[in-house]
């Protein structure tokens, strides 16, 4: 397949930038950070536009579906490559985005599932993510006849979670926005990253979508009310043990009027 | 017989002499004519049905003995080869046309015994001397002659040493001895090397320890098989885990089982009889989070789907769906809509309380109900809140009141009062004014 000899290729040509492939210090590369997870927020998603009077039989709907970061800052800091498997209907349905925005635009009339494959830099990852998007063309709920101003947004969020990764990568997203690091152990020396200000590793075509054309349909994902409802649970939850902690404390009460009532 | 069955049907009274009471209850086949042939007692042992298919040929039971043939039986003598001495002994033969029959006596082909080795007083001393000197010549001449005698039986020759040997020694013994007999003996070592006594040599400690070990399984008590039983079903689940883990692997990765942080931070404030997560389940957790840790990359909702299995692997599938009813009734998200990290975390420990109070109050209603059992021999009154609903629907925080589902188990009536008495040590529905 194309794809694989596409990897092939890439990975033997030298980089000038250490750190992406680990270079040429060889125990960097191989040393992992325990304790320490790498986190990059995503939503995957797609927005259909209705062609209006355009539509034809086939073509009756142009959508879009991505991998963005949540916050929109650039993925292509961690991904290398994203495929997008469109419905075998379509002509050549392995699409590739090999640089970010990782998005892919079509023009169709049928609501499928597309399997996505997202493919890593060599220093955070060597196995692939695969994940999937059911693309939604029609409203839920029926509400007239659709207009070609007002797509159909189906967004959903989650997090690529990188456990104790290497250090390299580690030092080169540190303080990247697109990335939340957790805590980071004491007294934990990382390597430098490769050159911060060499903005050819950030390539020339701008990789976040905050300006994409898009982007004002982009749902906002915040965690605050899914944890205030959690918390309050919670709550409600350890308030449903007190009857079980009371029966147990006047259970150890009777045990210990009986103990002092036995004569010593 | 067909008119008091009549007469039962038409609810007529039966004749007070008449045992139709009992043949009512008999089933209905007895009644019928049993087929001549066979007696009556012997048909019912059937089942009062005639085979399905002919045992025998029918036509064998009537063809008459051949009439060109002249059969007698004559008292005669018989001849064993099997018998070493005079000793003369008649049976019963089938004479035909006058002419006896010929051959040996049809037993003798199973008088089988032992090739026990006999050795010469030369070959003892030169390779049969016990080394360690507790065979003596004479025991071993003994136990050789003990051997031919009962063929090796070593618990009926273990019986009749004059000395006392147990049975392994004997066998040891005689094991050896014949062994040396056999390399003394062969003109060359090829020709031994398929002998069974030399390729499978007998060894003392071996048949002591099997013997040990049978009586042991022989003599292990019900509760010591559950137990075993046990031990071994949680093995198998862990080494499967970790074979699940290690197929996760990456080839190059070294195993590195540093266990996560993951630990229930709310595990304190839980009450002491409440059902502290088994040993098993803590090796579920510990082995989905190496598990996650090999993948190298995975997504949020990935890894919390692996933890809720883990967290629910212990228990049965109606568990979790009451797990699962009681988040929707209290309006949380089965799938967290926004999984970051906390969130993940929080509706882990959330989903793990949840089942810790449920199985508390399991425990209560089975206490419960077999108490009252004990007390009254019938089932216990019915508990007043319904038990696949730990928080009924509350006022403020959703909407359309959803019909109480009737546990399918449940005996008697179920009373539903929305009010239970304080005495109950069930836990009281909560209403908003609690929180």
């Amino acid at each position: 397949m194309e794809d694989s000899a596409v990897e092939i290729l890439s990975a033997s040509t030298p980089k000038p930038r250490i750190g992406i492939d680990g270079g040429d210090d060889n125990k960097n590369w191989r040393r992992r950070v325990n304790g320490v997870e790498v986190s990059v927020p995503i939503v995957c998603g797609s927005i259909a536009f209705y062609r209006g009077k355009k539509a034809k039989e086939y073509r009756t709907h142009n959508w879009t579906v991505y991998v963005r970061g949540a916050t929109n800052e650039d993925l292509g800091v961690v991904i290398r490559k994203v495929i997008f498997h469109l419905h075998p209907s379509f002509k050549s349905p392995t699409r590739v985005v090999d640089s970010p925005p990782f998005t892919l635009s079509e023009c169709g009339w049928g609501e499928f599932k597309i399997d996505i494959t997202i493919f890593f830099h060599a220093d955070a990852c060597e196995r692939k993510l695969e994940l999937s998007h059911l693309l939604k063309l029609n409203p839920e709920i029926y509400s007239g006849p659709q207009s070609p101003n007002v797509p159909v947004v189906t967004e959903s969020y989650n997090e690529i979670v990188f456990p104790d990764p290497f250090e390299c990568f580690l030092s080169r997203v540190n303080n990247h926005p697109a990335v939340h690091v957790s805590k980071l152990p004491e007294g934990l020396n990382l390597p430098p990253p490769g050159d911060a200000d060499d903005e050819s590793y950030y390539k020339m075509k701008k990789g976040d979508t905050k300006d994409h054309p898009l982007s004002h349909w982009f749902l906002k994902f915040s965690d605050a009310d899914e944890l205030f409802r959690l918390t309050a649970t919670r709550q409600k939850v350890y308030a449903a043990f007190l009857p079980f902690v009371q029966a147990d404390i006047a259970k150890l009460k009777r045990q210990l009027v009986m103990v002092d009532a036995q004569p010593e | 017989m067909g008119g008091t069955d009549a007469k039962d049907i038409l609810g007529l009274p039966k004749t007070p002499l008449s045992l139709t009471q009992e043949k009512k209850s008999r089933p209905q086949k007895e009644s019928h004519r049993k087929p001549d042939g066979i007696s009556r007692e012997v048909y019912a042992l059937t089942g009062g049905v005639a085979p399905l298919m002919p045992s025998i040929d029918v036509t064998h039971l009537k063809r008459p003995p051949p009439h060109d043939e002249k059969v007698a039986w004559q008292w005669l003598p018989v001849k064993s080869s099997a018998r070493k001495d005079d000793l003369q002994l008649y049976h019963w033969v089938r004479v035909v046309n006058d002419v006896p029959p010929t051959g040996d006596y049809s037993f003798a082909k199973y008088n089988k015994s032992v090739d026990v080795l006999k050795y010469t007083d030369d070959e003892y001393e030169n390779h049969l001397t016990d080394p360690v000197s507790v065979w003596t010549k004479e025991e071993t001449d003994q136990l050789f002659e003990l051997c031919e005698r009962f063929d090796l039986r070593f618990t009926v020759i273990a019986d009749r040493f004059p000395l006392s040997r147990t049975v392994e020694e004997l066998k040891d013994r005689y094991y050896s001895v014949t062994r040396a007999l056999l390399r003394a003996r062969a003109q060359s070592p090829a020709e031994l090397a398929n002998h069974p006594l030399i390729k499978e040599p007998y060894d003392m400690t071996r048949d002591r320890e099997r013997k040990r070990a049978l009586s042991m399984v022989l003599s292990q008590s019900r509760h010591q098989e559950k137990k075993d039983a046990e031990i071994l079903a949680e093995a198998k689940r862990i080494t499967e885990m970790r074979l699940a883990a290690r197929r996760a692997a990456e080839p190059d990765v070294p195993a590195n089982e540093n266990i996560g942080s993951v630990s229930p931070s709310s595990n304190s404030q839980l009450p002491a009889t409440a059902v502290a997560p088994s040993t098993l389940t803590m090796a579920d957790y510990a082995s989905t989070l190496a598990s996650l840790r090999m993948l190298h990359v995975y997504l949020r909702t990935y890894g919390l789907e692996q933890m809720v299995q883990a967290a629910s692997s212990a228990v049965g599938l109606r568990t979790i769906k009451r797990v699962e009813q009681t988040l929707q009734d209290l309006g949380v998200n089965l799938k967290p809509k926004v999984p970051t990290k906390t969130v993940c975390d929080e509706h882990l420990e959330l989903r793990k309380e949840i089942l810790t109070l449920l199985n508390l109050q399991k425990q209560l209603q089975y206490k419960e109900s077999e108490g009252s059992s004990h007390r009254e021999g019938t089932y216990a009154a019915m508990p007043d809140t319904p038990k696949d609903r730990v928080f009924a629907s509350e006022p403020f925080s959703f909407g359309a009141e959803r019909p109480i589902k009737k546990e399918p188990k449940r005996k008697g009536p179920g009373r539903r009062s929305d009010t239970p008495s304080p005495a109950h040590k069930r836990p009281r529905k909560l209403k908003a004014s609690d929180l």
